[in-house]
Formats: C-alpha cells, structure tokens, sequence
C-alpha cells in the first residue's frame, strides 16, 4: 500500500475481518431472489418481441388464456397510463412514462426482447407455453443499432412523443434526445496556436455488465392492496419508489425485501419484472414470481451504451496540452437516457486543461434502453482520450506517464463542466504507478510466434453521496445490531460495521450486521455511484457517535454524575474526575437493563458531494501475430482509494473492475444481424474472459484521504473499469505499431488491422 | 419443454427397438452435454429419453495392436487417461482434453460429439484423421461407414430412422504416424471453434509422406474431409514447404460463412494458418 496520508492509528479500520455473510455464501445457505419461496406461488412466463422495431397492432390473449394451469394474463394495457414524470435514482433519473412503456410496450417494441404480455401459471412449464400461444400482430419498421445510422437524413424515429433538447432548442422528429456543451477558455484560439494536434474518432459496441444472478422477482397483491416484492436489487428503496410510480400507487403501499443478489454493477437499479408480477398477483390472487432466462437479461434488461467518440487534443512545444474539444455521441437504447452525461464530466477529468469543450448527445436506437455500468459513461470516454494522449506523448518523445504527471489535474483544477477539484490523487497514483515494479520491470519475452507490448492508461469516476440511514441497537451481551438500507453487494454489512466499530472501540465480530426491507431499515438510495461504503459508512459513523450519547446518559445515570463529566475513549466510559469509575463498553451493555432498557441510535446523511478518484493501470498484452489473439501478460491496476476500510475488498473490486474492463476491450460486443437483432445472447457467444484468460491482477493501493469522510473513504468499485480499454489499446499500440480506435479489438480486427484480412 | 418418459435399456437391441417405435419423439443420450441443453432449448420436442450409458457395450473402450474400438456412449476422459492410448491417438486425445471442461469431459465423448454433428464439433476432425470408422445398428442389421461421410449437414447425421451409433473403429497406424489437432478461439476455454483443424501424417523411414489426413472443422456446413491437401503432400517430403503448400490448398478447401463468431476472409486465414500449425506438430510428435 501507498500510503500518503498522516495515517491515524486505526483498531479496526484497514484490517480484513471474516466476513459476516461470508459463512452462508460459502455454504449455499444464502438466500437469493430466485430461492422464493412462498405458499401458493405461480410462476410468471412474458412475452417478448421477436422484432427490433415494430408497431403493435394487436394483442391476442384468449388461446393462453383457456389453457390449463393458466392463472393470469396481463398486457401492457393493465399497467396504468402515465405522464411524463422524473424520478432521480442518483445513477441516473428515470421518466416513469417512458419506465412503464419499457416495462410493457403498449405501442410499438423498440428492440428485441421488448416485452409486450405475460402470463401467470402453475409452474414455470406451463407459464411458458402459455406465453408462446399468446398471438401479437406487429407492423414491422426499420431498425436503427447504432448512433450513426440513428442520426442519419430520413432514419425511422422512435419515439414519436420524444422532443429533444439540442442545446436548449426543442426538436421535434429526432431520435436525438439531447445536445449538451460544456465549454471553458477559448479551444479554437488555442488549437489555432497548438504545437502538435491529433484528433481521432472512436467507436464501441454496446457491452453487457455480466453478472451471474438473472433479474428476478416476486411479488403478492394482497387484498387490502398492498404489495409485498421479494426482489435482488441494487435498491430496495429505490424499487419500491419505481414500483409504486409504475402502479400509482402511495409507496407505502408497497414493501420490498432485497435478498442477496449475485452482481449488479449498475445493471440491477431500473425495475424489470416487479411491476409485471405485481399485476398478475393481484390478477390471480396468488403470490406470482419471475425469473429471466440469460438470453431476456442480454436482450431485454440495461447494458452500457456503445457510440462514437470524437476527442482532438492539442499541445504546445513543451507538452502542456493547451486545448481539448470532444464530441460523445452515446446509444440510449430504446428510450432516452444513457449514461453521456456522466462521461462529459469525466472525459477530460484526468488532465488540467485551459480550453475544452465538449459536445454530448444521446441518442435513441432499437437496442435495450441501457442503464448503469461501472462508471457509466467513463470508460468509453477514457479509451478515447488516453489514446489520443499516448499519441501525443510519443510525439513529444515522451514516457507516458510523465506525459500524464506534466499535465495531471490536481487539487484546483477546474473541470470542464464547472466542478473545481477538491483533494484528489491523481499525481499520487501516476507517481506510484511510475515507481510500481511493473512499470520499471524489462518486457521479457513472449512465447514464440507471439509480440508483447506495454500499455497505460488512467481513469476517473466522480462517485456520489446522497441518502443513506443505519439504525444501531445494543445487546446485554455487548453485541450491536446493525440495520442498513443499503443492499450488500461488495460487502457492506462488514465495511460499514467496521466503521461503526471504530467510532465504539469494539471489534466487528460483535456486530450482527443485516439489509432491512424497506420497513425495518431507514431509508437508502442506491447502492450505485460507489456511495455505500462512503456514504452509509458516514451514516453508520453518525449512529456510533449518537449511540456513545445514549450511553453517556446511562452511565450518568448509574454513577449518578452529571453527563458532562462521562468521557469515552477506546471502548471505554469513564467518569473524568474519578478514574474508579469506568465501564468497557460490554460491561455497560449488560447493565442497561437496570438504566432505562434498551439502547438504540440511528444515523442518516444526505451528502451533495463525493470524493471523485482516479486510477492508472498498466498491462502487457502478447498477440499472436497469426490469429489477432491477444493475451493479457501481466495487469496492475494501481488506484487513490482515499482510506481502504477492508483492504482485500478494495483490492478485489480493483481486481474485478479491470477484469471487466479487460473483457470490454478484447471481445465482448452486442453483436448485431441485420435485421436489428442481438445475435450472441448466451454466455457462450458474449465471450467475457473466464479465469484461464487471466492473469493474478496486481494492486497497488494508494491513499489519500477525502477530507468529506470521517475515515477519508473514496468511492472504490467504479474507477477500475475506465482505464483498461485504453490501456489495452496502447498496449497493442506497443506491440503492435499500430493503432485500434474501434473496440473490443477482438482477433478478426486485430488481423485487420495488421492488413492480414480485409474485413 | 414439456414432459418425458426416461428410459435406460441395458442391451443395444433394446434401444433400437425404443428409437424404432418412437421416431422423432426418442433420442439417444450418451453424456447428455448436448441433448440436455437443446431439449431445454426447444429444439427437440421429445416423449423419450434413451439413456445409453446404462448399455454395458457402448461404454467400453478395447484397445490391442491394430487398433481401437470405442463405444459410443465412452467418456473423453477414459481415453485420456490411459497412457497407451494416449500415446498411439494424439489427435483423439487433444480433443479429449479441450472439449468443455472437466466436468463435460467426464460425461460426454466421440459418439455424442458426432451424432451431434455441428460443423464446429471439436472430436469429428480427429476422428476424420485418425481414419476412423464408424459402427452403426438399426432394426434391419449393422453396417459401418467412414466418418467423414456421418455427417450430412449442420446438426444431420447418416443415421436412418431407429439407427444409433454402437461404436468407433480406429486403426493403429504404429511408428512414424503423428496427428494434431488445433482450434482457434478467442478464449483459452468454453468457446466454440473460429476454425479448426485437425492434421495427421504417416511417415516412412525415407522421411516421405506415405499417408496424410486433413480435416476441417467451424468453415463449412460440416466438418470438412481436404481431400485435395491431405492428397498433395502423399510422396512429399514431410517438411514445412511441403505442409505450408499443403495449408495453402486447405485453405481454398473451406466454405465458411461470416456470423457473430468470424468473417469468412478470417476464417479462411485461420485454416491455412492452424493446418500448418498441426502438421508440423505432428511431425515434432513423430520425431519425439
Ligand atoms: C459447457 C459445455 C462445453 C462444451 N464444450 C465443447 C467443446 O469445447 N467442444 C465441443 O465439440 N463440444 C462442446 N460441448 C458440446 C458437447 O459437450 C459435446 O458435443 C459432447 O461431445 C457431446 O457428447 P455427449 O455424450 O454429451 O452427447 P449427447 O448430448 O448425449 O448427445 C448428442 C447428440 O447425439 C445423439 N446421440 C448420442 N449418442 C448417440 C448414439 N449412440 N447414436 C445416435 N445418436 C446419438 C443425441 O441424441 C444428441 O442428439 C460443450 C457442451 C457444454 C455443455
């Protein structure tokens, strides 16, 4: 680890404890969406267009209907109409209107796999041989897959409803949902009197996040209506405010229990299923539960867009990069809504640049309208601006990192859209990554037949604060229960016990951490935009603190002092004029009984802002000359973590964000037919690396702290998946001499790109 | 999906009786690695299920000096693990090794791989090269093809109605004989092929090719017997400028169709580049 704080002398803080949830993960005990179980449960079976873009002319129900076992048909028709209406999810804002009409097309579908009917029966056999007789009529229409052909003279549109923001004027007729500009300082003037100006365009493919666990859900409409969900989800809160919106219904009304989900990355906010089961519960009477087949999930749940990327940087004599202008132009899928706006703040974010703009748009085409990925946004737009940077450092003759130090943004560093840097460690990462044993080692050499290259690149996330509770309680026995609202996806119910545990001088194995439903648990935004740990960390610090008060008064009580004169340090109360007088906080526990029962605190934040971080990875790659395969030699992904509460956590969302990263810039695509259609919907066809593609990712941990929390933590688990695209590239750049600006660079294009082959 | 009777016959007889009665609606199942996931796929709509792992003949492997005979229903991983085997079939055994992983490997084998008939099927091209015959029953009585003509389309076979295949017969072709076998994936596991291809020589003691097999596989709507190279390099010496020609003949011996997993041109590349990858490896396996 790098450290490059004043380190405190934490007890709990920076130590890898058992996890508490670790026992029935290992074990098959944990209980996750798909395990449901329920009397009287059917099961939900939806229909899902075959076409990428159709009108819907009819819907026939009676067939599956009339067959046996049948409990419930629904169309889009039954869930209720809507107006356009925001909901901010933090990752994201979602227009219920258009939320309902992707959840259940009334109209027209927009992609395939778009569901149009669903059906409740007996079992899950039944359920789907139902909805195979369910008869749609469609009139066809031409399908748009990406955003050239989208933006095109004469291209089929949409979403006749759609009237699109292009710098604040309203167009109608237009698949494009919005133009935004960020502008500062005087690009073309300083272009004009650049050095040295590369301008290059990039394209990526729509990429899935990947995760094991299918969406799922389960829901019963009981008679007094209200609704009960059992669903995996980065939000229960969120969930049920999407829920109750597409139903109109109080939120009250509903009650959502989050299990363990099995990865979301940003995939498991939007609602899928919940709505459709809701409906066919209250249809049927019965509890009603849906899982989806993986080919539903590729086609039919919120993949990263893909796009075209314009980045032109322009340098002085010296290597100052004095200008810098790009035009981002993302897929929002089916509806507006990708993640452009968050790669306009973070495109440029890595460097201290007088004169930017930057051009957004988002742009509708027939694909699954995308949702979150890791730093939504942030990764296309690194691959595209730390190409053209490693470019501009070969041209300045310059090793890549002190291209990158020499123009690094730091603590006052204005950002093109506004924000104005607060302590950040971007120089801290570039310098440990320039010192780091990879960086300094010799390539070595390859198999035979093959070419190794080294690449690197950085990346920035931004991360965020909002809403977050944790309610404390303690037992006789000196244990404390911890509720947290947020979901548990990397870990939480430890790395925010930690932090509680911290603040009370005891060890995390005394705490019995759990996710409430939204009944039993304060309220939590997202666990999204890498907050959780942050965020509900600062919330849990706030509940130990208040918590210390509550047993300062006990003590007040039982010594009969005056509260003033109860200090706490180290797990200890202790009366400060009679050094007698003191209680280890299990002492205390067990005699609250006697004092005035139980004691509990709660603690909640709603914090603007985050510590944004950066990262800087490095990588090997070996091609094989012959076949375009490329393999990954050697990885290290160095990273400002701020604090790292649970150090083998902070390296395994390192890890595992590079692994995707990795996945992203060698093969996986949507790949699309010509008739609109995504070709490889399974495992097998999408190619995400599996472990034999691997090598041991290296993590170096550097810290400096966020001075906005407590225990200095940044947001860890999004940063990692920016740089490997770009890094990959150069890379291959390395080996290669050549240059890829089209993603994944995959074998058949690296042969191409090598002149072997032509297409 | 829906419902389906199980059965196990114990006797060869007993399954092709089964297969007779039922036609389309029966399907043997070997290690079921296939035919489980495309029954749940809906590409089978099937009333029977004939397991025949439970048919004491299919799943036995006989192996003496002049060859090897398999039963359909044996697993990659009784070959591998036998040295003898592993020694004289070097082509079987690198498809043994890289078909699934090992969890399929010990289901799943030759007999399924090739009744599945996919034009990617990574153990069809090996048992092209290693001249293998192809044993089958039926209700009117037994015959034996090679296995390059099984195959008669993506996902069809030579197998007439209530037919199965019973078993696989192998020659030992002795010293001087080497095979390999090659696929292209973008992965290094649970892929199907780009392209393959499967190689096999038998040199004499003057260093000249007296035999030569080449097989094709993921570049066509079958596995692919290259007649034209394996024929070129008979009488030539085994070195590289022979199998370099011979790679270039391959290549123009392919047909191959762009979809999500390549281009034709890549494809094409891939077959001149994996055919000359596998004969000088079989070569390196002749000369030890
Ligand atoms: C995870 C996974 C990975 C895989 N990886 C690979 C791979 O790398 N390479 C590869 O080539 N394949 C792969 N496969 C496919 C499959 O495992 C192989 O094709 C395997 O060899 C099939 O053998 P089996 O015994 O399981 O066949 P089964 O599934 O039992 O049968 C396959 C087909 O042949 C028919 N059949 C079986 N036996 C007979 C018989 N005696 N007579 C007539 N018809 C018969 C069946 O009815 C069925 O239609 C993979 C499959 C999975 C699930």
């Amino acid at each position: 680890m790098v450290n490059v704080s004043d380190s405190k002398n934490y007890k709990v803080i920076g130590t890898n404890p058992i996890r508490h949830d670790g026992y029935d993960k290992v074990t098959g005990r944990a209980i996750y969406g798909a395990d449901v179980k329920l009397p009287g449960l059917i099961w939900a079976s939806i229909v899902r267009s075959p076409n990428a873009h159709a009108v819907i002319k009819n819907v026939d129900t009676s067939e599956a209907e009339k067959i046996d076992g049948v409990f419930a048909v629904m169309t889009g028709k039954d869930l209720p109409q809507q107006e356009d209406q925001f909901i901010d999810h933090g990752e994201g804002t979602e227009n219920v209107a258009w939320s309902s009409e992707n959840i259940m097309a009334t109209q027209k579908v927009l992609y395939k796999g778009h569901a149009v009917a669903a059906v409740a029966a007996i079992d899950r056999y039944v359920a789907d041989y139902a909805a195979s007789k369910v008869k749609v009529e469609y009139d066809l229409l031409d399908a748009v897959t990406n955003v050239e052909d989208a933006t095109k003279e004469g291209a089929p549109i949409l979403l006749d409803s759609l009237v699109g923001d292009h710098l604040r004027k309203k167009v109608k007729n237009t698949n494009v949902a919005s133009i935004t500009r960020h502008e500062f300082g005087d690009p073309d003037k300083a272009f004009a009197n650049a050095e040295n100006v590369v301008e290059r365009t990039f394209t990526l493919q729509m990429v899935h996040q990947g995760y094991i666990e299918p969406h799922n859900a389960t829901a019963h409409w009981d008679e007094e209506d209200r609704i009960k969900v059992w669903t995996s989800t980065q939000g229960a809160f969120p969930v049920r405010t999407s829920t109750a919106a597409i139903l109109k219904l109080d939120v009250s009304r509903v009650k959502v229990t989050p299990l363990e989900i099995g990865g979301g990355f940003g995939g498991k906010i939007p609602v899928y299923l919940e709505p459709v089961v809701s409906i066919l519960s209250r249809k049927s009477g019965r509890p009603v539960k849906a899982v989806m087949e993986r080919s539903s999930v590729f086609q039919a749940s919120g993949p990263a867009p893909g796009g075209t990327i314009t980045v032109k940087m322009g340098t002085d004599k010296d290597a100052n990069i004095v200008a810098a202008e790009s035009s981002i132009k993302l897929e929002a899928g089916g509806f507006p809504g990708s993640a452009v706006g968050a790669a306009v703040q973070c495109i440029f974010a890595a460097y201290d640049i007088p004169n930017t703009r930057i051009d957004g748009f988002d742009i509708v085409v027939n694909k699954p309208k995308s949702a979150a990925y890791r730093a939504p946004g942030s990764p296309q737009a690194a691959f595209a601006t730390e190409t053209v940077s490693d470019e501009l450092a070969r041209i300045h003759g310059m090793d890549p990192i002190d291209f990158r130090l020499q123009n690094a943004s730091k603590e006052g560093t204005r950002r093109a859209d506004g924000v104005v840097f607060p302590k950040v460690g971007n120089v801290e990462v570039l310098e440990a990554a320039k010192k780091s044993d990879h960086w300094n080692s010799d390539l070595g050499t390859p198999a035979k037949g093959r070419v190794r290259g080294r690449g690197v690149a950085s990346g920035y996330w931004f991360n965020v604060g909002l809403k977050s509770t944790v309610n404390l309680s303690v037992n006789s026995d000196g244990s404390v229960v911890l509720v947290e609202g947020s979901s548990d996806i990397g870990g939480t119910r430890t790395s925010i016990s930690m932090q509680a545990a911290e603040i009370l001088g005891i060890e995390v194995e005394n705490f019995r951490p759990s996710v409430g439903d939204t009944e039993t648990a304060g309220y939590a935004d997202v666990t999204g935009g890498s907050r959780t740990t942050y965020a509900t960390g600062f919330a849990a610090v706030k509940a130990a603190e208040n918590l210390i008060e509550v047993l300062k008064d006990r003590c007040a009580i039982i010594w009969s002092l005056d509260k003033n004169d109860i200090d706490f340090e180290d797990g200890t109360f202790f009366a400060s004029k009679d050094p007698e007088l003191k209680f280890t906080f299990k002492e205390l526990a067990s005699n609250l009984d006697n004092t005035g029962g139980p004691a509990a605190s709660s603690g909640s934040v709603d914090l603007e802002s985050a510590g944004g971080a950066f990262g800087t990875h490095i990588v090997d790659v070996d091609v094989d000359t012959e076949t375009g395969k490329t393999d990954i030699a050697r990885y290290t992904v160095l990273q400002d973590v701020g604090t790292a509460i649970y150090p083998a956590y902070v390296r395994g969302q390192m890890a595992g964000g590079a692994v995707q990263g990795i996945g992203w810039a060698l093969n996986e695509e949507y790949y699309m037919k010509d008739d609109g259609t995504q070709a490889n919907v399974s495992y097998l066809d999408y190619r995400m690396p599996t472990a034999l593609d691997l090598p041991n990712i290296e993590t170096i941990i550097v810290e400096v702290p966020n001075p906005g929390h407590p225990f200095g933590v940044r947001g860890v688990g999004e940063v990692p998946i920016c740089p490997p695209v770009g890094a990959i590239g150069n890379a291959l750049h390395d080996a290669l001499g050549k240059r890829f600006y089209d993603s994944p660079m995959k074998p058949g294009r690296i042969l191409n790109v090598l002149g072997k082959i032509s297409d | 999906m829906h419902p389906f009777v199980y059965a196990a016959p114990s006797t060869v007889k007993e399954a092709v009786e089964i297969l007779t009665k039922h036609g389309d609606k029966a399907r043997p199942m070997a290690g079921g690695t296939d035919l489980l996931v495309q029954i749940r796929g809906g590409r089978f709509d099937l009333d029977m299920v004939v397991d025949i792992k439970k048919i004491p003949e299919l799943t036995s492997v006989t192996n003496n000096n002049d060859g090897l005979v398999i039963g359909s229903a044996v697993a990659c991983h009784q070959l591998y693990e036998d040295d003898d085997i592993s020694k004289n079939y070097p082509g079987l055994i690198d498809a043994a090794t890289l078909i699934g992983g090992i969890q399929i490997q010990s289901r799943s084998g030759f007999g399924g791989n090739l009744c599945n008939a996919t034009p990617s099927a990574d153990g069809i091209g090996p048992l092209i090269v290693h001249s293998t015959v192809a044993n089958i029953q039926g209700e009117s009585g037994t015959r034996s093809i090679p296995v390059e003509e099984f195959c008669t389309g993506p996902g069809r076979n030579a197998l007439g109605k209530g037919e199965m295949l019973v078993s696989l017969s192998i020659p030992n072709k002795g010293k001087g004989f080497g095979a390999a076998y090659e696929r292209f994936i973008p992965r290094n596991e649970m892929d199907i092929a780009v392209a393959a291809v499967a190689s096999s020589i038998l040199v004499g003691s003057n260093g000249k090719i007296s035999e030569a097999r080449i097989a094709l596989a993921s570049v066509g709507p079958t596995p692919i017997f290259a007649k034209k190279a394996s024929d070129f390099l008979i009488g030539k010496e085994a070195n590289e400028a022979s199998f370099k020609e011979a790679a270039a003949i391959a290549k123009s011996e392919c047909s191959p169709i762009e979809d999500m997993r390549g281009t034709i041109e890549q494809r094409q590349h891939l077959v001149e580049v994996i055919t000359l990858r596998t004969l000088n490896k079989s070569l390196e396996r002749i000369e030890g």
